[in-house]
């Protein structure tokens, strides 16, 4: 297909464009395959260049022979283009509403991005699980890396490779793949240094109405307790949700069957009701009406904070029963792609230290999310301006990266990146010229050849120019595990996503130079005074040296 | 003395706000100024110290099994809840801290009995530190628009307003006095801020007692006078900032408001901001459900005042427009509309020095207002918490703009309730004088200004853009935040556990002592071979103290606060240094108590 055929008027002249916290611009708007430009053709006026992925949904308005459109992006920005003709106007219209709901795969921009820029290391080869494991190796020798899902069919949302129990076998672990929702059969998400626990992730238990049970299933996550040690298994469903779930062949691990683990249920709401939040969340931050009552309750309505703190609650809970409790935990809600990476990846980010690094965090992001199939294309397709009906869509990675927020926020001193890495991976998760976010899974990602067609976002990330704009200059290492409160009046809500396009940043990007000024100017002198020292202690030996014939 | 019915309770527990579950230990002592609450058992030795004149309210409930429970609240936000384990003791207790927290007589207010090492002459010394007529001529005044009238030197025309007043200089005494009977309780149109640079002022009065139909001349010539004091200006803005309907019902009492026709060239306004006791309601309501949300008015009610002023802020600076702000008294609304409008106009309020203004002297009822004396229950309204909040809020759209930070108000805000100092006792200069205050009491702002270290915000710069001129805050509801810091200031577990402030100031103070090796070197290289410099130059900057104090309060308390503050032993230790915070309370689940006790914490992972 021709993305031609699309586009029914590729340019217009004399549109003007109205866009948050800038001067208004007139210029030449044209229309390619991926990207809707707006040009002025003029030097030091910024030029606007929209992905068609970005746009979430648009308006078209009529006064007179004007036409107006209102377009509204995944990144919550919201544009307006007043464009000068009925028919030009309706052709833009038509044409980017096709364009941007293009649901090809491999038509999407990744594919014809080139590079401008030199790639020092290919970000496709950064995280792969095979290294992880290495990793893991100089730990314990407790695991090993199992190759049973090689051609993805034991599971087809894992990648080829994942980390078992030493003890279990591949026959096992494809008699225990047929008990747990789509084959996610219990793999290790994270091991605990300090005391060898573990995390495991997977699927429900497909125990169904009359009970079913799996004795491989019982085998392999017992095989991950010390002798004696009970286990907790972390639920992410409320109780009854739980239990509704046996009706559809689904269900939980009985305490008969499942004697050394204690279950927790913990709700985590699913995908739709999360969908909704949002949607209700940005249409209260667009509420024109300024009215404080309104504001406040349209806010407490949209239930996002709530669900920010359910999520970490669980989060500090699984991680608290490995570090405190010393006890491995296995985490899982329905399918295991979306509540459950939520909360393995939030309890990482607490436990871990090398995750609140820019680079632990790609890898955490790599390993609980993007190789832990959580269906990024399904789940992102539309953020919160969709009017069309929510089908797959939900903010389930915009949730992990605000609750990583919240913790960042309360501890501004011990993570490596900032606030704009954290936004920088939340607009490429919804739009973006890099492959890193395309597909729903590892299966998917080799089908298309993601690795050899497209360039990661990593690969942009991790060049010194960039890691330097993203590293909080406040950070010094912090090797504990450090615990978030979760008090309502301790989380906020996220400016730098929800109130990007509402209110200027200005005095905010000050207050961070200024920042960023007092902490070079101290290390300058810092450096000048030790190049002092230096000087002095040579010219303490060779005073040394020529006393001493 | 008298009045404590008894001076020590034994095997008092003192309950965890949070986690009821966690409670102390220990004996309570009742002395003549403070309830001290000292831990049994606890390694260290933990004290909690409340002023009496903090408590705002002391609640005794039913006797349970395990004893009697007495829930004391202070104004500070802090909430004790103690169990007595005797009826009896509760009900002294109760009774003697009741009386205790409620002088009735100003002599027995703690600031008379307040008395840190200082000899008598530093003492009289920290009074001067402010001088009201300093600000004055900061502005440039007087000069020929304005001048200093005598008219009230012995508080003749208005009891409630200070002797030294400014009004313009075609204003006679006839025209003052005129004004003043046409005015609520005298308090006639009078300056407060003025800009030196457009000449633009901001006057502050009393509504008028115009009735239906009343009018005065002398009070409308007072208005002209104000008028051409601003000689670029032909009109003027008489703003009322009450809502409509109550400045309508007040016409019925024969009070009222301005007339635009029988004033010349004045804009007439009204604001809407609810009186005294909706705010108090207000308050109540957010403290009631712990942080804001849409029940909880508090927030609703300081947009207003922000958009007022920040409205006619922009007309003072601006336009160069006169504005006389008035209420129904002209001491709780006008006072924070002119004050916020001084912050946001003039950089000098922003600054450490210049945010420490006599507040009082336009007669703000203190002692009313924060209920000093046993009083009125009706009587006491935040009025200046929301000013500290509006400055709270502002700061956190301006970085980098004050001199000061949030640790500094909430400082003022304790010692505005503790009756510590003099400087909030009474309600106006007269009663202030006739008190003795400057005789025999300390001053905040010179306790204050010693220990200005800690109240320094590291992101000000003289010469930053944000500190010169006007500021513009937002006033979308979204922009308002839940001030953490002073509402929950005693909830430990809720605040950020690395302050990057603290940080910065560190670092700072690193950067000061390299400096001045740097300069010491230049001066004299030979300085350095001696080696004087080195042991210092080698000792790493301890930021840990910074990170693991999550309470910005507590973080250092210096000898004059900490009597006022608790401070507990756990905070400065950190209890739990193990996971770099001090204190995991507030997450709850498996604290300390659930790994003891493993049956219970599936009760704290539902209730967390």
């Amino acid at each position: 297909m021709e993305f031609a055929e699309l586009i029914k008027t590729p340019r217009v002249d004399g549109v003007i464009l109205h866009r948050p916290f800038m001067p208004t611009v007139e210029g030449t708007l044209c229309l390619t395959g991926h990207h809707l430009i707006l040009s002025s053709r003029q030097d030091n006026t910024e030029e606007l260049w929209l992905l068609h992925s970005n746009i979430d949904c648009i308006e078209k308005r009529f006064l007179g022979s004007q036409g107006r459109i209102i377009v509204k992006c995944k990144d919550l920005r919201v544009i307006q283009l007043d464009i000068p003709g009925m028919e030009e106007c309706l052709n833009i219209a038509s044409s980017i509403e096709a364009l941007s709901t293009l649901d090809i795969l491999s038509l999407m921009y990744p594919f014809f991005y080139r590079p401008m820029f030199e790639v020092l290391e290919d970000g496709w080869n950064s995280f792969l699980p095979q290294n992880a494991f290495k990793d893991l190796e100089t730990m314990t020798d407790e695991w090993r890396l199992s190759e049973v899902n090689k051609d993805f069919s034991v599971c087809a949302s894992y990648p080829p490779l994942v980390a078992v129990p030493k003890g279990v076998d591949d026959d096992t672990l494809r008699k225990v793949a047929t008990f747990r929702h789509g084959g996610r059969f219990p793999v290790l998400s994270y091991y605990h240094k300090k005391n060898g626990m573990v995390m495991m992730r997977a699927g429900q238990p497909l125990a169904g109405t009359n009970g079913r049970r799996c004795k491989e299933d019982e085998k392999l996550i017992n095989a991950t307790l010390r002798p004696g040690k009970r286990g907790y298994i972390i639920d992410t469903r409320a109780a009854n949700v739980a239990q509704q779930a046996k009706a559809r062949g689904g269900g939980f691990e009985s305490e008969a069957n499942y004697p050394q683990w204690r279950r927790i249920s913990k709700a985590i709401e699913r995908s739709n009701i999360l969908q909704e939040s949002l949607i209700k969340l940005v249409e209260a931050l667009n509420d024109q009406s300024h009215n404080m009552d309104r504001w406040l309750s349209k806010l407490e309505a949209s239930n996002w904070l709530t669900h920010v703190k359910e999520i970490l609650t669980t989060a500090c809970l699984a991680a608290q029963c490995i570090d405190r409790e010393g006890a491995s935990v296995l985490v899982h809600g329905t399918e295991g792609t979306d509540s459950t990476l939520q909360v393995t990846s939030l309890a990482q980010i607490i436990l871990d230290p090398a995750c609140r690094t820019i680079r632990g965090f790609q890898g955490l992001v790599e390993r609980e999310w993007l190789q832990a199939g959580h269906p990024f294309h399904q789940r992102c397709a539309q953020s919160a301006f969709s009017n069309s009906k929510p089908r797959q869509e939900a903010p389930v990675f915009l949730l992990f990266l605000d609750c990583v927020w919240q913790i960042v926020r309360q501890f501004p001193c011990s993570f490596e990146f900032s606030d704009s890495f954290l936004v920088l991976v939340f607009e490429h998760a919804y739009a973006s010229q890099f492959g890193t976010f395309l597909g729903n899974g590892t299966a998917e990602r080799v089908k298309l050849s993601l690795p050899q067609k497209t360039v990661s976002l990593w690969s942009w990330v991790n060049r010194p120019q960039e890691l330097q704009r993203l590293t909080n200059p406040l950070y010094e290492a912090n090797s504990l595990v450090i615990w978030p409160s979760v008090a309502p009046q301790s989380l906020l809500l996220w400016e730098g996503v929800f109130l990007r396009w509402n209110r200027s940043s200005r005095c905010q990007d000050e207050a961070y130079e200024e920042m960023v000024h007092i902490i070079e100017y101290n290390k300058e002198l810092q450096s000048k005074v030790n190049k002092l020292r230096r000087q002095l202690a040579q010219l303490e030996t060779e005073d040394r040296l020529l006393q001493t014939p | 003395m008298e009045h404590i019915r008894l001076p020590k309770v034994e095997k008092v527990r003192l309950l965890d706000r949070v986690s009821p579950r966690r409670s102390r230990v220990g004996t309570l002592y009742l002395t003549a100024t403070h309830t001290i609450f000292v831990e049994n058992e606890a390694a260290v030795r933990s004290e909690t110290w409340v002023l009496h004149s903090l408590v705002c309210s002391v609640e005794k409930q039913a006797a349970t099994a395990s004893g009697c429970s007495l829930l004391v609240r202070c104004k500070n936000f802090q909430v004790l809840h103690f169990v007595v384990p005797r009826e009896r003791e509760c009900h002294d207790v109760h009774l003697s801290l009741q009386r205790l927290s409620q002088p009735e007589r100003c002599e027995e207010l703690y600031c008379f009995s307040y008395k840190p090492n200082v000899d008598e002459e530093e003492r009289r010394r920290e009074w001067d530190f402010l001088d009201l007529k300093a600000d004055y001529s900061r502005m440039g005044l007087p000069n020929s628009l304005w001048k200093l009238s005598p008219v009230n030197q012995h508080y003749k025309v208005s009891d409630t307003y200070p002797a030294d007043l400014f009004v313009p200089q075609s204003a006679t005494p006839p025209v003052i006095v005129g004004s003043s009977k046409f005015r609520s309780r005298g308090r006639f149109p009078t300056l407060s801020y003025y800009s030196k640079e457009n000449h633009a002022a901001i006057c502050r009065s009393s509504q008028p007692l115009s009735g239906f139909s009343a009018r005065c001349l002398e009070d409308e010539q007072m208005l002209e006078a104000i008028l051409r004091s601003n000689p670029r200006s032909d009109f003027m803005y008489v703003v009322d900032t009450r809502p409509k309907l109550n400045a309508i019902a007040n016409r019925a009492a024969g009070k009222g408001y301005e007339n635009e026709d029988n004033y010349s060239n004045i804009k007439f306004q009204f604001i809407g901001i609810e009186n005294i006791h909706v705010m108090r309601n207000s308050q109540q309501k957010m403290l009631e459900v712990g942080y804001f949300c849409a029940n909880a008015q508090m927030v609703y009610l300081f947009v207003c005042v922000c958009v007022c002023v920040c409205v006619h802020t922009q007309a003072v600076a601006e336009e160069g427009v006169s504005v006389l702000v008035h209420c129904s008294d002209g001491w709780d609304r006008t006072a924070q509309v002119c004050s916020v409008a001084c912050v946001l106009l003039d950089p000098h309020y922003r600054t450490l020095r210049g945010f420490m203004k006599d507040w009082i002297s336009f007669g703000h009822k203190f002692s009313h207002r924060c209920n000093h004396l046993v009083g009125d229950p009706k009587e006491m309204s935040p009025v200046i918490d929301q000013f500290l909040e509006c400055a709270w809020q502002i700061m956190e759209q301006f970085p980098c703009a004050f001199e000061f930070n949030a640790r500094f108000l909430i400082t003022i805000h304790s010692h505005v309730y503790s009756c510590q100092y003099g400087n909030f006792i009474g309600n106006n200069q007269r009663e202030r004088i006739a008190l003795g205050l400057r005789e025999r009491t300390h001053s905040l702002w010179s306790y204050l200004w010693k220990n200005k270290a800690d109240y320094m915000n590291p992101l000000y710069r003289p010469d930053h853009r944000q500190t010169e001129g006007l500021l513009r805050p937002s006033t979308a509801p979204y922009c308002f935040k839940s001030w953490r810091g002073l509402y929950n200031r005693f909830d430990q577990g809720m605040h950020p556990r690395q302050s990057a402030e603290d940080y910065l100031s560190a670092i700072q103070e690193e950067t000061q002592q390299l400096e001045d090796q740097l300069a010491s070197h230049q001066r004299s290289p030979t300085a350095w071979a001696l080696g004087s410099d080195m042991e210092l130059a080698n000792t790493p900057q301890d930021y840990a103290g910074g990170f693991v104090t999550s309470s910005p309060c507590q973080h250092k308390a210096p000898e004059g606060s900490l009597l006022l503050l608790t401070h507990d032993g756990n905070i400065s230790n950190g209890s739990d240094q193990e996971s770099g915070i001090a204190d995991v309370s507030c997450l709850s689940p498996l604290s300390e108590d659930s790994a003891r006790d493993p049956d219970s914490d599936e009760a704290a992972y539902s209730a967390a």
